[in-house]
């Protein structure tokens, strides 16, 4: 009788507080790694910002000293620039995307196929389309010479030069980033409910007015995430400066992704603390949107519990 | 439906549709072309400035011998394959527990973790470049396979989170409720309910895992320096810096490097589009 009444006491116990306790067990292993790898790690980035270090001796304490110097550093501004650059043109993906995606949603024979070799430059690591760009746009032996020599601009270099590299890095970037809005708009697209547009139809609403005033809104989420992947790409944009001319010519196609990168990790010497002040504010510009994201989500939380 | 069906439109708009469609296609396939043609040429047609005319040699089969043993692209793609393939299961483990936990309980942190996730998610890599490198020389695994599967395993927990947690929330609750009623355990539930309803979450990230970490370069450039350890994007990188005009080599590494995410692409296409977005689409 004792004994059997303490076993059934811990199975209480076990019972009352397994739901309690499981949540953490399941998130530990997840939650430990991402902390160590993921969260960790930007305070330490931080932290470095405020030092002089070069990776292998001590650091040496300078306060704001990385971010006065990144105040009066040219290439700073270089980057942050064509950083805008990429953020305006590249949301010319979503447009596009859209207007792709309206195009193909439709049944005619062979669509399936044709949809899904629309999308492959997505698939596609970015480093070859980097590769493939860069030789589409060779002076001499490229594909687009032929039309570079048919208005005139014989031996012109788009990614030599200055005015030009950052726009022939984007658009080269664009061909992923098209595909992948062109994805998110079709899914949204499919997702349309037809009793809408069918009422639409019949109060006589067509065309463009049909598309403003009752599909643009039902693709609401479509447009959401395309516009935030869209922006993280063009913050994010790393590959293809890499790939095609590494900040080049004199840095005027660089990026502060790049820039920090190049400060920290390459020939030019291993300045961490000023890399990490780069980092962190392209961190501080990126956490707007990440923040925008989150509150959207909380918002989508909130009324899925209400 | 939205535009209007092209059926119910007039014949010549039907006819016009049709015929612009394909043309579509090739102008925006042009760049994919473009290394097709060119992976099939030689030298010669290279220096002769034919790029786009018919190839004077077929030649695919010897630039593919040459790409394969005058290079370490072999090593390359089975580098890849050591990187994408662990971190693929890892994510998706760690993240069946995580989303799961997520979605079930409810607990006071509970948001705040999951915003944790997705925050993380996207945050620039720059902002973790020197202190993940710094860790990873620290444990002894820089340059090592391991060293960048630890790495791409955590980082993508959390969009594998954001996805699980999602779509378990969607599933029915009365199922795990009836099974509580039961007597089933926390884990019993994971293991014998939940895990086999996420079948189709399962398969959307195991794609799309795989395919962004073939697709990584940043961090096998700052992670991975020798030949040994190097994927195949920082690989075709440097032999890019050997090849200089040898475009014939380059387009065929570039569809070497290219094939697997699109093998995998077209098998799994329809749970890769779920997965980007967000698990948004009915079918």
């Amino acid at each position: 009788m004792e004994l059997n009444n303490s076993k059934s006491k811990r199975i209480t116990w076990w019972q009352r507080n397994q739901v309690k306790i499981s949540p953490w067990i399941f998130l530990a292993p997840g939650l430990i790694f991402f902390s160590i790898y993921v969260i960790a790690p930007i305070f330490v980035s931080i932290g470095i910002s405020f030092y002089q270090w070069d990776g292998l001796s001590p650091s040496m304490y300078v306060g704001l000293q990385n971010y006065i110097e990144l105040l009066d550093d040219e290439y700073f501004y270089i980057s942050l620039w064509n950083n805008l650059k990429w953020l305006i043109f590249f949301m010319l993906a979503v447009p596009i995307g859209l207007g792709l995606a309206i195009f193909l949603n439709q049944i005619v024979f062979g669509i399936r196929l044709i949809k899904s070799l629309f999308f492959f430059p997505f698939v596609i690591s970015q480093v070859v389309i980097g590769l493939i760009f860069t030789w589409f746009y060779q002076p001499n032996y490229g594909v687009i010479a032929p039309f570079l020599n048919l208005i005139g601009l014989e031996g012109f270099s788009i990614l030599a030069n200055e005015n030009t590299a950052t726009y022939g890095i984007i658009f080269a970037g664009l061909y992923p980033q098209i595909a992948y809005c062109l994805i998110l708009y079709l899914t949204g697209l499919n997702n349309i409910n037809p009793e809408q547009i069918e009422a639409g139809r019949m109060d006589g609403a067509k065309g463009f007015h049909l598309f403003w005033n009752i599909v643009l809104p039902q693709l609401r989420h479509a447009t959401f995430l395309a516009v935030v992947v869209t922006v993280i790409g063009a913050l994010r944009s790393f590959d293809m400066v890499a790939i095609m001319t590494q900040g080049g010519p004199y840095g005027y196609s660089n990026v502060l992704a790049y820039y920090m990168f190049e400060q920290a990790l390459s020939e030019y010497g291993y300045r961490m603390g000023y890399g990490s002040a780069i980092a962190t504010v392209l961190f501080t510009i990126m956490m707007f949107y990440i923040l925008f994201f989150i509150y959207r989500m909380y918002r989508n939380e909130r009324e899925d519990n209400n | 439906m939205f535009p209007t069906p092209i059926h119910q439109r007039p014949i010549v708009n039907q006819y016009i549709y049709k015929i612009f469609l394909p043309i579509s296609l090739i102008i925006w396939l042009i760049p994919i072309f473009g290394i097709l043609m060119t992976s099939i040429r030689g030298l010669g047609d290279i220096t002769a400035g034919n790029m786009w005319g018919t190839p004077s040699e077929f030649l695919l089969f010897s630039n593919l011998h040459d790409v394969f043993t005058n290079t370490p692209m072999i090593k390359y793609t089975l580098n890849s394959f050591k990187v994408t393939i662990p971190t693929m299961l890892g994510a998706v483990a760690l993240s069946c527990m995580t989303g799961f936990a997520l979605a079930n309980y409810k607990f006071r942190t509970n948001l705040i973790i999951f915003f944790i996730f997705i925050a993380g998610n996207f945050v620039p890599f720059q902002i973790l470049m020197i202190p993940v490198r710094d860790l990873t020389f620290k444990i002894g695994l820089y340059n090592t396979i391991t060293g960048l599967v630890l790495f791409h395993v955590a980082f993508q927990t959390g969009f594998c989170t954001l996805f699980m947690r999602n779509f378990i929330k969607a599933l029915p609750q009365e199922l795990i409720e009836a099974a509580r009623m039961d007597g089933a355990s926390e884990f019993r539930i994971f293991w014998k309910i939940i895990l086999p309803l996420t079948r189709p979450a399962i398969a959307a990230l195991c794609v799309l895992i795989f395919t962004f970490i073939w697709n990584d370069y940043f961090w096998a450039t700052v992670l991975i320096q020798g030949d040994h350890a190097m994927p195949i994007t920082a690989g075709l990188k440097s032999l890019n810096g050997q090849w200089i005009t040898a475009y014939h080599l380059l387009s065929t590494g570039s569809i070497v490097a290219a094939i697997p995410p699109v093998i995998m692409f077209f098998l799994m296409q329809k749970h890769f589009i779920a997965g980007l977005t967000l698990g948004a689409t009915k079918g």
